[in-house]
């Protein structure tokens, strides 16, 4: 295992102004290579946490750092930088771009990478053969089943090759056979050595999943730790 | 609000952003008009119609220009007309009868013809007409190679020749031809000038250089003597000359014509006319570009517009980008390539269409189509800054926005 973990929080925070605690304490961390989820109803600062790790927002007490860099001591720049290169974005509600074919969605995910227009088009047919979908490749997106979009968002998270790779609800909006492909992807491609953090609060999902951390009115309340992969319950 | 987020862009610890291809820029902020292809044509439709507007304005004056600057070289400015003015006690002063032949003899000149005004003479269409209604058309006595000289051409029928030296025939001017209802000429037309029926030979397009010869029936000399008693005194001496010599020409011709008093003989240059025309242009044009400059700014309204609630609208896409990576900077710069191309696109079509415009006005009055280059490549040039203004505060909104605040995620 990596000596930089994926993420660490130290007594983190996330206060809004009007005194709304969204986190407060939070110690938590999470290595690289681990498969975990963040478990909670709505409203228990899971989001927020999400955000945090993905440094699409920072803290305003503690310290956040993912792969060792201070999310809070970062620019624009270099936060961009780091989303760009080493994380990757699943959303509940896909965020596909309407009229637009599944392989120049996936290529987007590499736009602000630098690599070239050939470069990113090709590695966006690899990814989606990756996800098994070659031959929607240039289907647009209301073409496509929703199972098959959730495989195009998770296609565009993963062609830039993200060291972490957060799904926020990722099955929320599937039925449940193409909600369960979707989690032996994620396994699937946690295997291949990517850290996977899943959201929800589906504790039947959750359970699946080798650790989990619960999350409950800002504060971390239950974390089953790392568990060994052949233990997951 | 926010403040953990409030950070300046540029350079800082940590990893650097890749930069992105100009192209990769271009492409991105124009894909975003692709997805709503009604508001786009309705957005850039008010800034087509400004352009539009603008281009045909220059492109229809321009074209104008070129007819006139066209007909201007047709008819040369080296006319000068010789005519009588007042004598020092405000009475009508006369051209000594020597006057046409001493011009002639200046070695500047290349051709001299004169007329002289049949006073009194009237011009009907036949001895039905009542004689109050002359249509205020006057009859000249000319000399044959008077058209030559102002360079008037002929629209129907023939031009002075040498029979009409002698018999009763005669050559209308445009207006005179309208007046009397000419519009054709057979054996039988015939026009009654004072008690004598002439036959109608031709008819002559507009003289722009001699503008009173459009008002008149032209009758060869011999027979306006024979018939009407005209003395050839002239009424005015058109005097073709060297077009290198015209100032001076100008300057002396009065002593010519008339050397014991010059100061009673009025000499005039009939293209200066036309050269003012073209400069009486302006003005007008000066307005009608004002009024397409207001509908360009009603159209740079309308885009920025469409920016702000297309900003709105797409805070799930700025999210998505910020998550894949995109800064701010680059957010900015969608937005603002979008607000560019969207407005060159109403440019484009705008050119086109004032191209248009152009054309078939140009056609319709018969004028050389004439639009200058940089009618075109300016107007598409303002339309992106147009665009660049309109979009710099939607796209300044649109980096802004937080990135959590934009995915609003549940």
């Amino acid at each position: 295992m990596s000596a930089v973990p994926a993420a660490e929080f130290t007594a983190v925070g996330r206060h809004y102004p009007g005194g709304v605690r969204a986190l407060d304490a939070v110690d938590l961390r999470i290595d690289q290579g681990e498969m975990a989820a963040i478990l909670g109803p709505s409203g228990s600062g899971k989001s927020t946490l999400l955000h945090l790790l993905g440094t699409l927002d920072a803290p305003t007490e503690g310290t956040v750092r993912v792969f060792g860099h201070d999310v809070g001591a970062l620019s624009d720049d270099g936060l961009s930088a780091l989303r760009a290169r080493s994380i990757g974005f699943v959303f509940q509600q896909f965020h596909l771009a309407p009229n637009v074919p599944a392989v120049d969605n996936v290529a987007d995910g590499l736009l602000y990478t630098g690599a070239g227009f050939r470069t990113r088009r090709r590695r966006a047919l690899r990814a989606l053969d990756r996800v098994g979908l070659t031959d929607r490749a240039h289907h647009r997106p209301h073409e496509l089943s929703g199972g098959q979009r959730q495989r195009v968002a998770i296609a565009r998270a993963v062609v830039g090759s993200p060291r972490l790779l957060l799904a926020d609800e990722p099955t929320g909006a599937l039925d449940t056979a193409s909600g369960a492909a979707v989690m032996e992807l994620l396994g699937e491609l946690n295997l291949e050595g990517v850290t996977v953090v899943v959201i929800t609060h589906d504790r039947e999902l959750a359970a699946r999943l080798p650790r989990r951390v619960e999350v409950r009115d800002g504060r971390v309340v239950a974390d089953s730790g790392v568990a060994p992969r052949e233990e997951a319950v | 609000m926010r403040a953990p987020l409030r950070r300046r862009g540029g350079p800082g610890p940590g990893p650097r952003p890749a930069r992105m291809a100009f192209g990769d820029r271009l492409r991105t902020g124009a894909g975003g008009l692709r997805a709503r292809p009604t508001r786009v044509v309705l957005s850039a439709l008010g800034i087509a119609i400004g352009i539009a507007a603008m281009v045909a304005v220059v492109g229809v004056s321009s074209s104008g220009r070129a007819e006139l600057d066209e007909r201007i070289g047709r008819l040369g400015t080296n006319l000068v007309t010789v005519s009588p003015g007042s004598d020092l006690f405000g009475g009508e002063a006369t051209l000594p009868e020597e006057a046409q032949g001493r011009i002639g003899r200046m070695p500047e000149v290349e051709s001299v013809s004169q007329v002289e005004l049949l006073s009194g003479t009237n011009v009907y269409r036949s001895d039905l007409v009542p004689s109050g209604e002359s249509g205020g058309i006057g009859a000249y006595a000319v000399d044959p190679g008077l058209l030559e000289t102002i360079r008037a051409e002929v629209r129907l029928g023939s031009g002075l020749n040498p029979a009409t030296r002698d018999h009763p025939s005669v050559v209308l001017g445009a207006a005179a031809a309208e007046r009397l209802g000419i519009d054709r000429i057979t054996p039988d037309t015939v026009v009654l000038i004072g008690d004598t029926y002439f036959s109608v030979v031709g008819v002559l397009e507009r003289a722009d250089l001699a503008p009173e010869l459009d008002n008149a029936a032209l009758i060869g000399r011999s027979v306006a003597e024979r018939v009407f008693g005209a003395e050839g005194e002239a009424s005015t001496v058109y005097v073709r000359v060297d077009p290198e010599k015209v100032a001076s020409v100008r300057e002396r011709v009065g002593r010519n014509a008339n050397p014991e008093r010059p100061n009673e003989v009025e000499v005039s240059r009939p293209s200066d006319a036309l050269e003012a025309r073209r400069a009486a242009d302006q003005t007008l044009n000066g307005l009608l570009l004002g009024l397409g400059g207001v509908a360009l700014l009603v159209g740079g309204v309308g885009v920025a517009n469409t920016m702000v609630i297309s900003v709105l609208e797409r805070r799930g896409e700025i999210g998505l980008r910020r998550a894949l990576g995109a800064t701010r900077r680059d957010v900015r710069t969608q937005f603002l390539v979008e607000a560019m191309a969207l407005s060159a696109l109403g440019g484009l079509a705008g050119v086109l269409l004032g191209a248009a415009a152009t054309a078939g006005y140009a056609l319709l009055r018969g004028w050389p189509v004439a639009l200058p280059w940089w009618a075109g490549v300016g107007a598409v040039c303002v339309t992106v800054l147009i665009g660049a203004v309109a979009g710099l505060w939607p796209a300044l909104r649109a980096a802004a926005q937080q990135p959590t605040e934009a995915l609003g995620s549940a």
